[in-house]
């Protein structure tokens, strides 16, 4: 039994691999032999595909466009997320509980609900088809996740950490950077990676904000798909592409996922 | 939970985020309220209409059939993904180099852009160029899931459980893996069963972590627009088109904004309320 079990997640990650091997294979195909011929390898490997992807503009701007406004993201989430959850962490202060909820409530809201009003907003604001629109956008959902995730991590710290440091005389700004920050590094990344995740694979709302200069890698391949009919080994490669900055990062965070999983409340 | 201090400065901390997320928020509500109640012929020339677009979704067959499918989607991958999470979990290895590549492996599907999914699905269950579809096909069983109902549904199902499961399983190994070993030791020293070690220790510990899965996986599944929109467009026919893909039809498609606003209120207001209700049960355990 204990053998036999032990094959279970050899098969499942099997599983999950076959699909991808496929979109693998497909990129290094060209369209006559995709469409023309039925095998499990590339029996004449091309690279055009991917040459095609990294020697034109409209293609490699648009993993520009997309790795600039999940960083923005990123960042600006963690950034505002640090003093609000050690706020939920530590302090008891009115309609705590319900401000908590009421974050979590916008992690619950349907994007297509928001796209239309989002649309006006932003292009009301001037910020239509800029990265930051994206990246603000995207907020939405990802601020009250890491807050989600902070508060979770910070509220395993024991507050002696906090008190020692008053005592010690250290001001709060120096403590909650000097010692509070370092202390909590691995919560900042998990939630770093939870933003990178939801903002990176999103797609309603990037695509309903950007029309030219700030469209999404992931917009770029719809647009291919409908325009000029049916080049799916190219389609193929930018998919294949759009894999690689998510395994880079799940790769780096590897040690953390479990920890973060279980003391962060996500 | 106890130790903490009130503290009225506290909401200067909590400020950024709360206009942030306003700004996100609660403008756009704003301004889908704001339709909701009202009906337009276009140059932006507004009559008031109360709740008459309320009253159409309510009773429209059309949203109750999109509703109707959308529950049942929902369902079925929630009966589907927690159990066979959790047992890959049981069965993954505790420490090794072994663990860190299952995680690796098993997070890919959760980074890959949604229409990316969705396209990769595609090509993978075409009939003709499909390693899935032509393999269901050699099988003897006819499957073209751009023209049969079922063959989408099928699609569609099998595609979600290869992109969420592994969540599932991430957080059903974080539950796992902070049981004290010595709960085991005194589980073998009892000489319980696998059964009764899953039973009374291992579930219980897991109950946090898996009301979690529920509740994220009940939101996104249950928000589901791009993977499907790529691999069936909503089709064959309606057979597909789940909550999310209506509305986009309707508001940016028909453009009704009366009927979409009132009908995205009435999506956020069923969202909102299970969840509220996950999240109260879960507040409930955890101050016991």
């Amino acid at each position: 039994m204990r053998n036999t079990a032990r094959f279970i997640p050899a098969v499942y990650i099997f599983l999950l691999m076959t699909p991808i091997y496929w979109l693998i294979n497909m990129s290094f195909k060209t369209t006559n032999e995709i469409l023309g011929t039925f095998s499990l390898w590339p029996n004449e490997i091309t690279f055009d595909n991917y040459i095609t992807i990294f020697t034109d503009p409209t293609w490699y701007n648009g993993y520009f466009n997309s790795l600039s406004y999940v960083s923005i993201n990123m960042v600006i989430s963690v950034t505002v997320a640090l003093p609000a959850a050690y706020a939920f962490s530590r302090y008891r202060f009115l309609g705590d509980k319900h401000l908590f909820f009421w974050l979590l409530t916008n992690r619950m809201a349907p994007p297509a609900v928001f796209a239309l009003p989002f649309f006006q907003l932003y292009s009301a604001v001037n910020l239509f088809d800029t990265p930051l629109a994206v990246a603000l956008a995207h907020c939405l959902f990802n601020i009250p996740l890491a807050v989600w995730i902070l508060e979770g991590f910070m509220s395993g710290i024991p507050k002696e950490l906090d008190e020692t440091a008053y005592v010690d005389g250290y001001s709060f700004p120096r403590f909650f950077v000097r010692i509070f920050i370092p202390t909590i590094a691995s919560g900042i990344g998990v939630a770093l990676f939870f933003c990178f995740m939801f903002s990176w694979v999103e797609l309603l709302l990037a695509k309903t904000l950007t029309s030219v200069s700030a469209k999404p890698i992931a917009a770029t391949m719809t647009r291919t798909a409908s325009s000029s009919g049916y080049e799916l080994g190219l389609l193929a490669a930018a998919g294949t592409l759009t894999i690689i900055p998510g395994a880079f990062v799940i790769y780096f965070v590897r040690n953390y996922i479990a920890k973060g999983f279980a003391l962060g409340r996500v | 939970m106890d130790r903490k201090t009130t503290h009225s400065k506290a909401w200067l901390f909590v400020l950024p985020v709360i206009l942030l997320v306003a700004f996100n928020a609660v403008i756009p509500l704003m301004t889908v309220v704001n339709y909701s109640v009202q009906e337009t012929f276009g140059n932006n020339v507004f009559f008031w209409e109360g709740v008459k677009w309320f009253e159409a979704i309510l009773t429209s067959d059309r949203f109750h059939a999109s509703l109707g499918r959308q529950m049942l989607f929902t369902t079925i991958i929630l009966l589907i993904e927690i159990p066979l999470g959790v047992a890959i979990a049981l069965t993954m290895p505790k420490k090794g180099v072994w663990v860190s590549v299952c995680l690796v492996f098993m997070a890919m599907p959760l980074l890959i852009p949604w229409n990316v999914v969705g396209a990769m699905w595609n090509i993978f269950a075409l009939p003709d160029i499909g390693l899935l579809g032509r393999t269901i096909n050699a099988l003897g069983i006819d499957y073209n899931f751009t023209s049969q109902p079922v063959a989408a549904w099928f699609t569609i199902i099998l595609m979600d459980v290869w992109h969420w499961t592994s969540l599932v399983v991430l957080l059903a190994y974080a539950g796992l893996n902070s049981i004290p070993d010595a709960y085991y030791q005194a589980a073998k020293i009892d000489g319980a069963k696998p059964w009764a070690v899953f039973r009374y220790i291992q579930l219980p510990k897991m109950k946090r972590v898996l009301t979690i899965a529920i509740l994220l996986r009940f939101m996104d599944s249950f928000m589901i627009y791009t993977e499907p929109f790529v691999l069936t467009g909503g089709g064959p026919g309606n057979s597909t088109t789940f909550l999310s893909i209506d509305l986009v039809k309707i508001a940016l498609g028909q453009f009704d904004l009366g009927p979409a606003a009132a009908m995205s209120l009435i999506y956020f207001l069923i969202v909102l309320l299970v969840s509220w209700l996950f999240y109260t049960l879960m507040m409930k355990d955890e101050a016991k």
